[in-house]
């Protein structure tokens, strides 16, 4: 059987290295690619569109280089899953920078977690959001495949995601606010996580993708 | 449901060799980072920090090496600190495979450095090491001044200054080591970790003085940071990190289990 490839899309924003070698950990017959080409890009079977940073420098990348055409015409295609940053470009704008547009695949914004952030026992939260929080999974669908309901994942964000439409989150985590923490729609999976830096649970998650043929 | 507390074992790493020893039961060398990083992830670690003691240049192109070895392996976060002097030497580690690096003493040589760097890469991989004395004396409101040089070299600067400064500066994390402490198995510096702690918005990892569990959990609850860090109870089998997590849950602290 043919290797069937999966791409990372390389905008310079960050480190990339973790998700490729999780990727190529848990897919035996899997190809892991990570490149900005766009024909590469549209070629793979399926796509990681990750982000790292602010999201001002990772919008103008994005919009520099011309991904977000390539982004675009993936999530119409084919199984995409968005990583942290990846996930919060797909919304329509971000808090952060004193505001910046994104790309507008997911109705809603990218909020700042606010100063002080207060938790449910009137305490004070430190942001970033940083370590393992639960995952609750609020519906069923091929990406949860073998995780367990509220496993903890590996977060670190100092903004959150919050949609409009409720039909389309997959998962929330508390964190003095609730975080849309997974999001879904058609062949496109969000993930605020870091599946890659999630131990077994993440790279469940991982190994999910890759045999996931886009339904839900 | 809440985030968890983390327990990070650390790593002291010279010329590509884990020192101080560790001692696992079933492992066939002792010594190697990478062996031992799997180990601490087999565990259910929260993170991993590796420091890199290493002087030479020679020695250090080992512990990029290295880096890149556990990073293919271990999925858990993985902080590299040590001899990071230059944007490039964040550049390779972060390119290795490392999500955080530890800046200590050219932070204070120069603390722009830090801004620099957090706008580079982003506050989420920049954490800043503080080693820090108690220099108040009896009778005195209690006051730490960093030290470098491993605790032998005073800067005069104030350590719960130093640190609210470098979080101003885009530090998005504090790794807060009791030169005091270090080494005594007398417990962490609770006063010195709790002051630090309210005086910053970000994540404090407290360092420096475990030598039982309860320390663990002194830490989270008197000095009120949000990850312990330890290296000597976990290395020779004193304790397991497993059972560190179980103790500190049944003290009512949230962990990953």
């Amino acid at each position: 059987m043919a290797k069937s490839t999966v791409a990372v899309i390389d905008y310079g924003m960050g480190n990339l290295h973790s998700v490729a070698s999780a990727l190529q950990h848990v897919g035996d017959n899997v190809n892991v690619i990570v490149t900005g080409d766009a024909e590469k890009i549209i070629a793979a079977d399926r796509v990681i569109f990750p982000g790292v940073g602010a999201i001002r420098d990772c919008m103008a990348e994005i919009l520099r280089l011309g991904v977000d055409q390539v982004v675009a015409e993936v999530a119409a295609t084919k199984p995409m899953l968005a990583i942290c940053v990846g996930m919060q470009a797909l919304m329509n704008s971000s808090e952060e920078n004193n505001g910046v547009n994104c790309l507008g695949l997911f109705p809603g914004e990218v909020k700042f977690f606010g100063d002080p952030l207060i938790g449910p026992d009137n305490e004070k939260l430190k942001v970033p959001h940083m370590g393992w929080n639960q995952l609750h999974q609020t519906i069923d669908h091929p990406l949860w495949s073998g995780i367990e309901q509220d496993s903890r994942f590996y977060f670190v964000h100092s903004y959150y995601v919050h949609t409009t439409d409720p039909a389309l989150v997959a998962a929330t985590t508390d964190y003095g606010v609730n975080i849309h923490a997974a999001l879904y729609r058609d062949n496109v999976f969000a993930a605020q996580c870091h599946p890659e830096k999630s131990s077994t649970a993440g790279l469940q998650l991982l190994d999910n993708f890759l045999r996931w043929d886009g339904q839900s | 449901m809440a985030l968890a507390k983390r327990i990070i074992p650390c790593l002291d790493v010279e010329n590509g060799r884990v020192v101080k020893g560790v001692n696992f039961v079933d492992i066939r060398d002792a010594g190697d980072p990478v062996e031992i990083a799997k180990r601490y992830n087999e565990q259910g670690a929260d993170e991993i920090t590796f420091l890199d003691i290493t002087a030479t240049h020679e020695g250090r192109d080992t512990t990029v090496h290295t880096v890149e070895k556990i990073a293919a392996e271990v999925f858990i976060p993985l902080t590299v600190g040590g001899g990071i002097r230059t944007v490039d030497d964040i550049r390779t580690m972060l390119n290795a495979g490392a999500d955080k690096v530890a800046i200590n003493s050219a932070a204070i040589h120069n603390p722009d450095f830090v801004k620099e760097a957090a706008e580079r890469f982003g506050s989420q991989c920049i954490v800043v090491a503080i080693d820090a004395k108690q220099v108040s004396t009896e009778g005195e409101p209690l006051r730490w001044e960093i030290f470098t040089h491993g605790g032998r070299k005073p800067t005069g600067i104030n350590a719960v200054e130093w640190a609210v400064k470098m979080v101003a500066n885009g530090a998005g994390e504090i790794l807060l080591t009791s030169m005091d402490g270090d080494g005594t198995k007398k417990g962490y510096d609770l006063p010195l970790n709790k002051a630090i702690s309210d005086a910053v918005s970000v994540p404090v990892i407290a360092s420096g003085g475990v030598g039982e569990l309860q320390h663990l959990v002194d830490g989270v609850k008197q000095g009120g940071v949000d990850a312990v860090l330890a290296a000597s109870i976990f290395h020779f089998g004193e304790h397991t990190v497993p059972e560190a997590k179980q103790f500190m849950a049944q003290q009512g602290i949230e962990v990953r289990l």
